[in-house]
């Protein structure tokens, strides 16, 4: 075996409360896609930040060619050849995608000729870019460009991925891979975080899985089953969730040509949407983020309100009613910003729990709190979807992502809708959690409640969906039934590639 | 009435002279918040400057010196906010307006015993030819150096932000301090530097009204002018070249204001005084649709969690 690109041995890193890294080992080698698996809060996002130098180890060595490496800053990592790739991408809004790249960059040429020099690269490996357009105005997928031509211009030996996958379309998927396999080819290393497990295995060359900071196994990853991985990362086996047949029953909301105009300046607006949803049934909605989800679970929750007639309820027009009436009448929504939309950060899960099941479980009489019944509420939810926390008074920003995100689809959940509303309802919960939540969203349509499913994840809206459509730009795709959609047809009514069919990698 | 005791050539120098303190205090405060800083505390900053300036340079008769002074009280007025966001996290919003009631009170401490003392005389420049152009000549070209001076620095600032690397950084760590702390840039250093720039120039400011404007030093006498300064910010939509418009044009209200009141137009003059809120006031609701928008960051407390 040749001499590996980074070599890691005994990384640790303790934060207050919480070992992130605990004695992790392995090796990288030149032209390899190497994934990094783990559950939220296995320490993934710690080990990257060693490696591109955002974060000193407590313990441990790298070695890069076998030379020491130890980067105290991205500066020093961006030196020695290593490129990120945000998850969250690290991009300014208001400036130019050749302004975000310099900012990238050692050695920034003058303007214009850093500007030619994205035109190439952009050009070399498929993935088309104007350098002088401003970055709020991109798509998700170009911004994710923007940030990896930034890599590219300075010819990294290894490119750090955090979930780049999470924000585009199948096709982009298939332009994305074909970059990166032209790139190892060249003989760059890549580091690949994913939860996405099929791609995984599509792509990767092997596999390294972290659990509660530390190395627990490693594999190859075609020739491991994508169940095989996730109980790895768990460290136990978990039940799949299961659907019981049953009839869909009558229709219990209807959309009718509901267009609303642009909330805000990088908002989306609605386009004439119509569907019906009956009881008993999941209706799974695709589409990349920004494409109006945000915006139809407002127009669906009340928080923005449109001409009556535009949502109805059993026959009822209740497009202008507020949020609170429409939970009266049964209409209740989880939205996907857990922290500060769907919860209150600061206030305690009791409070939490008051605030959006007030009205339907009778937590008040004549204006006063009824305390002891909230927190036998919030009780209940932390019981019945198994909630880790030390108890409800603590606060919602305590929580890690995932439970978080089980309290909050529990509350709604145990108020008992006719009809429910979610968007990305498993968004960063590890796979354990995701299945559970998703077994309660078709346990939920299995007592009769109507359930519209916002997710990205595909895989997600194809094992619990009944009829599945998708959003491309604010309007909504035709309805088809989930059963034998395939990924391709699915990624053309999310709008295909967003215009980059003409994107080709030159050889 | 008598209009036609304004004289307009001498209205339009005493403009360019009115507008230079509202000038300089803007494009520091410009400067901070393009970086993602909030210091409502320029009025303090600027009386601060203001005494500072006046007693140094009737203590050392030179107002070369007093200016150098007004710059250094309101740097470290300003180090005061800088310490107390950006290390202890304080709310940005609080901590100017605390900055400004204690800069109008140390002010009026360190002020007593200058009252009613005159200043040395800062120069007037006396260009040859230039300054003998008819009209050109006392509206342009027969001012004091620190009215160059902040018209040069409105072009510096405007180069450094658009043309430079240094600007392009501030200007990223005030649009996503987040990212820009991801990319390796010191968020923190880099904010404390553009606060003690913006106290700087809030002091120099100041110290243009004490020593030059009117010249005398009164507690209290900036008089707003450093909120004025903020207003002028967002009505420039964060663009340097829009300052200096801006400040010409509140400068130009309260000039007129006097004027008007000589020659005894019956305009109360508390809707001259209002005028520079009203028109950022409007400014705002029209931006609200426009793109030049505010930086991303401003206002925001940034720590490094992790």
């Amino acid at each position: 075996m040749t001499e590996p690109l980074l070599s890691i041995s005994g990384l640790t890193k303790a934060y207050p409360g919480v070992v992130a890294n605990d004695d992790v080992s392995f090796d990288i080698q030149t032209g390899e896609v190497h994934a990094l698996l783990g559950e939220n809060g296995a320490g993934k996002t710690t080990l990257v930040k060693m490696i591109y130098g955002l974060v000193k180890p407590d313990q441990g060595t790298m070695q890069m060619h076998g030379r020491p490496f130890a980067p105290n800053e991205p500066r020093a990592a961006r030196r020695a050849g290593v490129g990120m790739v945000f998850q969250h991408f690290s991009l300014f809004d208001a400036l130019s995608v050749a302004e975000n790249v310099a900012l990238g960059m050692e050695n920034t040429p003058p303007m214009r000729q850093l500007s030619s020099r994205i035109r190439d690269v952009s050009a070399t490996y498929g993935l088309p870019l104007d350098p002088g357009r401003t970055v709020g105005d991109l798509s998700a997928g170009e911004r994710q460009r923007v940030e990896i031509i930034r890599c590219l211009l300075q010819d990294p030996k290894l490119l750090i991925m955090d979930e780049p996958t999470s924000v585009l379309t199948p096709q982009e998927v298939d332009i994305l891979f074909e970059t990166l396999r032209k790139l190892t080819s060249e003989g760059v290393a890549i580091l690949y975080i994913s939860h996405k497990l099929e791609e995984i295995r599509r792509l990767c060359d092997q596999a390294t899985i972290l659990r509660h900071g530390r190395k627990v196994a490693t594999c190859v990853p075609s020739e491991t089953s994508a169940r095989e991985m996730a109980e790895l990362m768990v460290g136990s086996s978990f039940a799949n969730p299961k659907r019981t047949d049953h009839l869909p029953g009558d229709v219990v909301l209807e959309l009718k040509n509901l267009s609303l105009p642009a909330p805000s300046a990088f908002g989306i607006s609605l386009k004439n949407i119509n569907l019906s949803l009956h009881a008993g049934e999941i209706l799974g909605l695709a589409g990349v983020a920004g494409n109006g989800q945000d915006e139809l679970l407002a127009a669906l929750s009340g928080e923005i309100r449109t001409r009556p007639d535009a949502v109805s309820f059993q026959g009822t027009p209740i497009g202008h009613k507020g949020p609170t009436a429409r939970r009266a009448l049964g209409v209740l929504a989880a939205p996907e910003e857990r922290l500060g939309h769907a919860a209150a950060p600061d206030m305690s899960l009791t409070e939490n729990a008051a605030l959006t099941a007030i009205t339907r479980e009778n937590l008040q009489s004549g204006g006063f709190l009824n305390w002891s019944a909230t927190r036998e509420f919030a009780q209940s939810i932390v019981l019945k979807f198994d909630v880790r926390t030390p108890g409800v008074e603590v606060t919602a920003s305590a929580l890690s992502g995932g439970n978080l995100q089980k309290f909050v689809i529990g509350r709604e959940v145990l108020q008992r809708p006719v009809v429910f509303v979610v968007n990305q309802p498993t968004w960063g919960v590890d796979a354990a959690a995701a299945a559970a939540i998703r077994q309660a969203l078709l346990d939920l349509a299995a007592k009769g409640a109507g359930v519209i499913c916002i997710s990205q994840d595909l895989d997600e809206l194809l094992e619990i969906s009944d009829r599945f459509a998708a959003l491309n730009e604010g309007r909504m795709s035709g309805i088809r039934p989930a059963q034998g959609l395939s990924v391709e047809e699915i990624g053309l009514m999310m709008g295909g590639a967003h215009g980059m069919e003409v994107a080709h990698v030159s050889d | 009435m008598d209009l036609s005791s304004i004289n307009p050539t001498l209205l339009l120098a005493s403009l360019i002279v009115a507008s230079t303190p509202i000038l300089l205090a803007a494009l520091g405060e410009l400067v901070v918040e393009r970086a993602g800083v909030l210091n409502l505390g320029v009025e303090g900053m600027m009386i601060t400057g203001a005494i500072c300036g006046f007693a140094i340079a009737v203590n050392t008769g030179s107002p070369f010196v007093g200016f150098i002074a007004a710059a250094m009280g309101g740097a470290l007025l300003a180090l005061l906010f800088g310490v107390l966001t950006q290390f202890a996290l304080a709310n940005q919003v609080a901590s100017g307006l605390a900055l400004t009631l204690f800069g109008l009170g140390l002010s009026a401490l360190l002020g007593q015993g200058y009252q009613g003392i005159k200043p040395p005389p800062t120069n007037s420049l006396d260009i040859p030819f230039l300054s003998d152009l008819p009209i050109l000549g006392p509206i342009l070209f027969s001012h004091d150096l620190m009215v160059y001076l902040a018209l040069a620095l409105v072009a510096a600032v405007w180069f450094v932000l658009n043309r430079t690397r240094a600007g392009l950084i501030l200007r990223a760590v005030g649009e996503n301090h987040g990212a820009a702390h991801a990319l390796g840039y010191k968020v923190i250093r880099i904010r404390i530097m553009a606060i003690l720039f913006g106290g700087a120039c809030a002091g120099l400011g100041g110290a243009y009204l004490s020593l030059v404007r009117v010249p005398q030093w009164t507690e209290g006498m900036t008089a707003g002018s450093g909120w004025i300064a903020l207003a002028l910010v967002v009505f420039a939509s964060w663009k340097a070249g829009r300052i200096l418009l801006g400040a010409w044009l509140f400068g130009g209200i309260s000039v007129l204001q006097l004027n008007l009141q000589a020659a005894g137009v019956a305009i109360p003059v508390e809707y001259l005084s209002m005028s520079p809120y009203l028109i950022t006031i409007l400014v705002l609701v029209i931006m609200s649709a426009d793109k030049s928008r505010a930086p991303g960051s401003l206002g925001r407390t940034f720590h490094a969690s992790d």
